[in-house]
């Protein structure tokens, strides 16, 4: 597999809800590449803005060459991005980083769990996976973004901070309201909630994988902006700091302190 | 036309053309030795320069903490096309580096925190300088410490290796201890300089800050202290205000600054270094493009590295490389020599 930073072509992009978009990129060179958990970088073509955005993949069509990334509009980057019309061009850079282990899931019970804007990579990793999934979806309000793209692949169960849908509360309250059972956890979202899993995890005797954010510049492991406390001495700087971009962004979680 | 160049300086580098330009050429300054080069490439031109003795293949390196020790990038470009690689600060022992946030963009720039993470020279003797000799290029080890006596003990532990020159780091904005204590005081700055000459087996650069009142002191400093070249710009020390969260943007609340928002800082320096000291400068600050590079060139750099580019493009070194080489052939010029310091008036 070879990172490469390629011209990409938007192909459609759509607002999914307030602050919240999805764009297919047609991205001949690193679709075919890409596996789910990974992310791309995304230049803005304003070089004011020198450094990429890192987005996690939504969607991968491998043989169609083709791309999609759901993302909030978080800054001044992303707002560029939000304008951008069919046809017009972006650069990016990837595949980065190491996706969910797909093989650990066959054959298993396994809970896709994905708060607000740590949705969207779980959709490709339900859709890859060969066992029994099933999502659970942590949303703000009832602006219930890609729910229906979930159900298409299996069951799912919605928790909503302001009770408007599903379980009034977070995903370990819906996973607890609901009695899921599962062998494997795959999840990625806000700090806390990946906190309280990993927590749930070690309560129940499972295993649980989570994909982790933090602020990147190389998005390619040379520049160790974006590192996470690791429990044991990481392979590269001998401290415990593991990399993000590239020992991740997907980590085991008893291998990170959060 | 970039292209075709590029192809050329790789025949060179790595042919009996190479042999042509790094040896013969510094006798015969001018003679067209690129007889077995592409017609399209066109003139042949003589990108060497010296630094303390050491030929690099062409002026353009990459600065230090912005490529790792060159694993990451060796994906994206060819190592043996750089005049050298440098490679991010070591120290005697693993430094574990600052809490995060530790990165900030700002208006055509960034601020970085890191703090110097790093495995150690034991590691780093191991596993990175096998790793780098395998590429044509030299290797230039950036050194930090936090007090003379760590500095000495990766520097001595680095005489035996087969590295080509060190990087001392006195100006890393990061750090509580050591970096930049002793980049901002001219006493400190010879002394430091003095004490790394006398257990270095690799001529010196000391990589100057540009925190300071007058960056020439500090740079005479480090000559008078035996210094074989001096390396600048580091980054400028500045802060980010997140208004929303009335927060500091990084954990360190301050962090150095790079990237093309300071070049004009860094060619002013540079310009003002070159003409303080008689060793050579290598210029650094914001370099995005083969003009940028240029522009600290005909102030009076003799070589340059790119920084902060690489996390905007991983080509970027080699892309200022072909870029030099074009303008050369553009403008008739045969060695790059001729360019250091040119500006005129």
């Amino acid at each position: 597999m070879a990172k490469i930073k390629e011209t990409a072509r938007v192909l459609c992009q759509e607002r999914l809800a307030e602050g919240i978009y999805s764009m297919w990129i047609r991205a001949g060179q690193i679709a075919p590449q890409a596996a789910p958990g990974q992310f791309i970088d995304v230049y803005t073509r304003d070089n004011a803005r020198l450094l990429p955005r890192p987005i996690s993949l939504c969607e991968i069509d491998r043989e169609g060459g083709r791309l999609r990334i759901v993302y909030r509009v978080a800054g001044k980057g992303t707002e560029e991005f939000s304008r951008y019309q069919d046809g017009d061009e972006v650069q990016i850079l990837g595949p980065l980083g190491n996706g969910f282990p797909l093989e650990a899931a066959e054959g298993k019970r396994v809970l896709l769990i994905g708060g607000g804007i740590g949705i969207p990579p779980m959709l490709e990793t339900m859709k890859q996976i060969r066992g029994e999934t099933c999502a659970v979806l942590g949303y703000r309000d009832s602006q219930l973004f890609l729910k229906d793209a979930f159900q298409a692949q299996g069951p799912v169960y919605v928790a909503t901070e302001d009770g408007s849908a599903g379980t009034r509360g977070n995903v370990l309250d819906a996973i607890r309201q609901e009695e899921l059972k599962a062998d494997l956890l795959f999840a990625c979202g806000p700090t806390p909630m990946l906190k309280a899993l990993k927590a749930y995890a070690k309560e129940k005797g499972i295993e649980c994988y989570i994909s982790l954010e933090e602020r990147m510049a190389c998005g390619i492991g040379a520049c160790l902006a974006c590192v996470c406390q690791s429990k044991e001495i990481d392979g590269h700087s001998h401290v415990h700091n593991k990399r993000v971009c590239k020992d991740g962004p997907v980590f085991r979680a008893e291998e990170v302190e959060l | 036309m970039e292209r075709d160049s590029g192809n050329a300086v790789r025949e060179m580098d790595h042919g009996a053309g190479r042999a042509a330009m790094q040896a013969d050429t510094d006798m015969n300054p001018g003679t067209d030795m690129g007889s077995d080069i592409d017609e399209k490439a066109g003139m042949t031109v003589d990108m060497e320069v010296d630094i303390a003795g050491v030929k690099l293949k062409n002026p353009v390196m990459e600065a230090s903490g912005t490529f790792g020790s060159g694993a990451e990038y060796g994906e994206f470009v060819d190592l043996s096309r750089l005049g050298a690689v440098v490679t991010k600060g070591v120290a005697n022992v693993p430094w574990p580096g600052n809490p995060t946030p530790r990165i900030a963009e700002t208006w055509g720039g960034m601020l970085n925190a890191i703090g110097l993470q790093n495995p150690g020279i034991d590691v780093f003797a191991q596993r990175d300088i096998p790793f780098l000799k395998k590429y044509d290029t030299k290797i230039v080890v950036n050194v930090c410490g936090k007090t003379p006596e760590d500095y000495v003990e990766v520097v001595e532990r680095l005489g035996d290796e087969p590295v080509d020159l060190l990087e001392i780091n006195i100006s890393c904005p990061n750090v509580k201890e050591g970096g930049i204590a002793f980049g901002q005081d001219p006493r400190a700055v010879e002394e430091i300089t003095r004490i790394c000459k006398a257990h270095a087996k690799q001529p010196v650069i000391m990589k100057l800050s540009p925190n300071v009142t007058d960056i020439t002191v500090m740079a005479k400093a480090a000559e008078a202290g035996g210094a074989d070249a001096v390396s600048l710009i580091n980054t400028l020390t500045g802060m980010k205000i997140d208004v929303e969260r009335r927060c500091f943007a990084l954990a360190n609340k301050t962090g150095g600054l790079s990237g093309p928002a300071i070049k004009p800082v860094a060619v002013r320096m540079v310009y003002q270094v070159a003409g303080a000291v008689k060793v050579p400068v290598i210029g650094m600050g914001g370099i995005w493009t083969a003009e940028d590079a240029l522009e600290f060139i005909l102030a009076g750099a003799t070589a340059v590295a790119v920084g902060t580019a690489n996390f905007h493009n991983p080509y970027a070194t080699v892309e200022v490389i072909d870029g030099i080489l074009a303008y050369m052939q553009r403008h008739g010029v045969q060695d790059i020599r001729s360019l250091v310091g040119a500006v005129q008036g």
